[in-house]
């Protein structure tokens, strides 16, 4: 290579891509300082000022937290769990199927059934839980089933999602070997489909459930039921000290449902 | 008897996997289908039962035209031709037993696999033939438990429990090492001929072809250029299926590699015996 003399240049990119990469960073910054200026002149610095003191203030307030309320608060937050844990169980229930019909590789029509089921795993994971909290509250009322319907229709999207994911990065042989020993259509989705994506389904449902756990805490607010309620409420009539005793009661909750969704996870995989 | 008419597969991309392939294969003969890798072995095999959907041509088994059978004649007909895969495909996450079992889900309803009743005769069959195959005291490991061989062992116990007339066999020994290889080539070979199986042998492993089965078949780009006895596999012939290539040297080389594999097998053999 070297004998005749010439230095062989390497570059990573061409003269044209290194400029083109150079104006991208360009526009990039200049976005960057344009939002900035645009957020900055309409902020109000003297409330931004004061934030500190207020802050403070409220923490000062909250303090002690009011032990004697806590009692109050088992059973809102029973409602909680149970809204997320029946709204779990009912979207996995209802996430399954739609997971096979939108897989490519199970499903039994492309061109009709996929879209139908990419549409209900799109609408259901574009629209919030709180939202579908407030929409639940006006149609079947206040309450706690309003609050399992809206983290069922808001859960549905994700575990299909990442069901109908993991059913399309099957080992397609092992169903190429049920198939061809005469197994009928169940039998390839029981015996070859659905031992490959348990872990998958069962790591899915319960970190589902872990954060269903958090979602359902926020559903009182707009009347869906469980523990926001409580929070709400002592927010109206500035109890601060209530309100940390709750803070605190749904912080050791989720520090549990993620220690159980860890646990759960580590054991199926 | 399996019959192939002028069997064509052209696969969307445009190429021809297979054009119009004539093959028969009598009851309980062993065919080894060699060729270079692309030839078209493993499309010709899931052609066979219609894993793969031919373009053109016909299959017959026996009388029976498999290529014209509704899906659910053709379930009751894959039963009858078992298979056995390059990297074993098996349901890793189950177990040894559930695993040779699934060889009976084409004669099993829906609900008697789901909670795995199956009939009492089919477990007995099962627990014979992982003894047969050497694999008695594994029957409750999961399948991902288990070395390359014990796997392929496995496979085998799965497609025999099918109580097929045939294997269709897709390079059974391509990620095993060269003793198991052998281990696994005289395994099919000698359970073929206690059972009156026929079958086709993909392979590529020409020599361990020779070692075990009655005829070669040799696919080039779809079609078939050479069939006849591993004897008549001359130079030439070998260089008409895969290609210019110096073979005596190879051969040669090879051929003193197995000897020397041999001897010390049987030295192994005469280890455990001893």
């Amino acid at each position: 290579m070297a004998g005749d003399g010439e230095l062989l240049v390497w570059r990573r990119r061409t003269r044209a891509r290194e400029l083109l990469v150079w104006a991208g960073w360009l526009l990039g910054v200049s976005l960057f300082i344009f939002c900035w200026q645009t957020i900055a002149a309409n902020t109000t610095w003297y409330f931004v000022a004061d934030a500190p003191r207020v802050a403070a203030d409220i923490g000062d307030r909250m303090v002690p937290p009011k032990w004697s309320y806590a009692a109050k608060l088992w059973g809102p937050l029973w409602d909680t769990i149970n809204i997320a844990t029946l709204g779990t169980i009912l979207s996995v229930l209802l996430a399954t199927p739609i997971a096979f019909l939108a897989a490519t590789n199970t499903t039994p029509s492309t061109r009709f059934v996929r879209p139908l089921a990419l549409l209900i795993i799109v609408s259901s994971r574009s629209i919030n839980s709180l939202i579908w909290g407030l929409l639940l509250v006006t149609i079947i009322g206040p309450g706690v089933v309003a609050g399992i319907f809206a983290i069922t229709f808001r859960s549905i999207g994700f575990v299909a999602k990442l069901l109908y994911e993991a059913i399309e990065e099957i080992d397609q042989r092992q169903v190429e070997a049920i198939a061809a020993t005469g197994a009928n259509g169940g039998q390839v989705i029981t015996f070859a489909i659905w031992p490959q994506i348990l872990p998958a389904f069962a790591g899915t449902s319960v970190f589902r459930w872990d954060i269903n756990i958090r979602e359902s805490t926020v559903l009182g607010l707009v009347g869906a039921g469980g523990i926001g309620l409580e929070l709400q409420a002592s927010i109206n009539i500035v109890a601060w000290q209530q309100v940390s005793v709750i803070l605190l009661a749904i912080l050791s909750t989720v520090i549990v449902s993620e220690w159980v969704s860890a646990k759960v996870r580590h054991a199926v995989i | 008897m399996l019959r192939l008419h002028r069997l064509s597969k052209q696969y969307q991309a445009g190429d021809d996997a297979l054009k119009g392939v004539d093959l028969e294969v009598p009851d309980g003969q062993v065919v080894a289908l060699i060729g270079p890798s692309g030839a078209g072995k493993s499309t010709l095999i899931r052609c066979i039962n219609r894993l793969v959907e031919p373009s053109s041509g016909q299959v017959f088994l026996d009388d029976e035209e498999v290529t014209a059978l509704g899906s659910r004649r053709l379930r009751r007909t894959r039963r009858r031709m078992g298979m056995i895969f390059q990297e074993y495909a098996l349901i890793e996450r189950l177990t040894v037993m559930e695993n040779v079992l699934s060889g009976q889900l084409g004669y099993v309803g829906f609900l008697r696999s789901y909670f795995r009743r199956f009939p009492t005769e089919t477990v007995q069959q099962a627990f014979q033939l992982l003894e047969r195959v050497g694999l008695t005291e594994h029957y409750d490991k999961r399948a991902d438990e288990l070395s390359g061989g014990q796997r392929q062992r496995v496979g085998i116990a799965r497609a025999i429990l099918q109580q097929p007339d045939i294997l269709l066999v897709d390079e059974p020994t391509a990620s095993l090492d060269p003793r198991t290889s052998r281990q696994i080539m005289r395994l099919i070979s000698e359970l073929c001929s206690e059972r009156q199986l026929a079958a086709i042998v993909n392979i590529h492993d020409v020599t361990l072809a020779q070692m075990f089965v009655a005829r070669i078949v040799g696919l080039r780009e779809g079609e078939v250029v050479f069939d006849g006895k591993p004897d008549d596999l001359t130079n030439e012939v070998l260089t008409e299926i895969y290609g210019e290539e110096d073979w005596q040297t190879a051969n040669d080389r090879t051929e003193e590699k197995e000897r020397a594999a041999k001897e010390s097998l049987e030295e192994q053999m005469k280890g455990l015996s001893g």
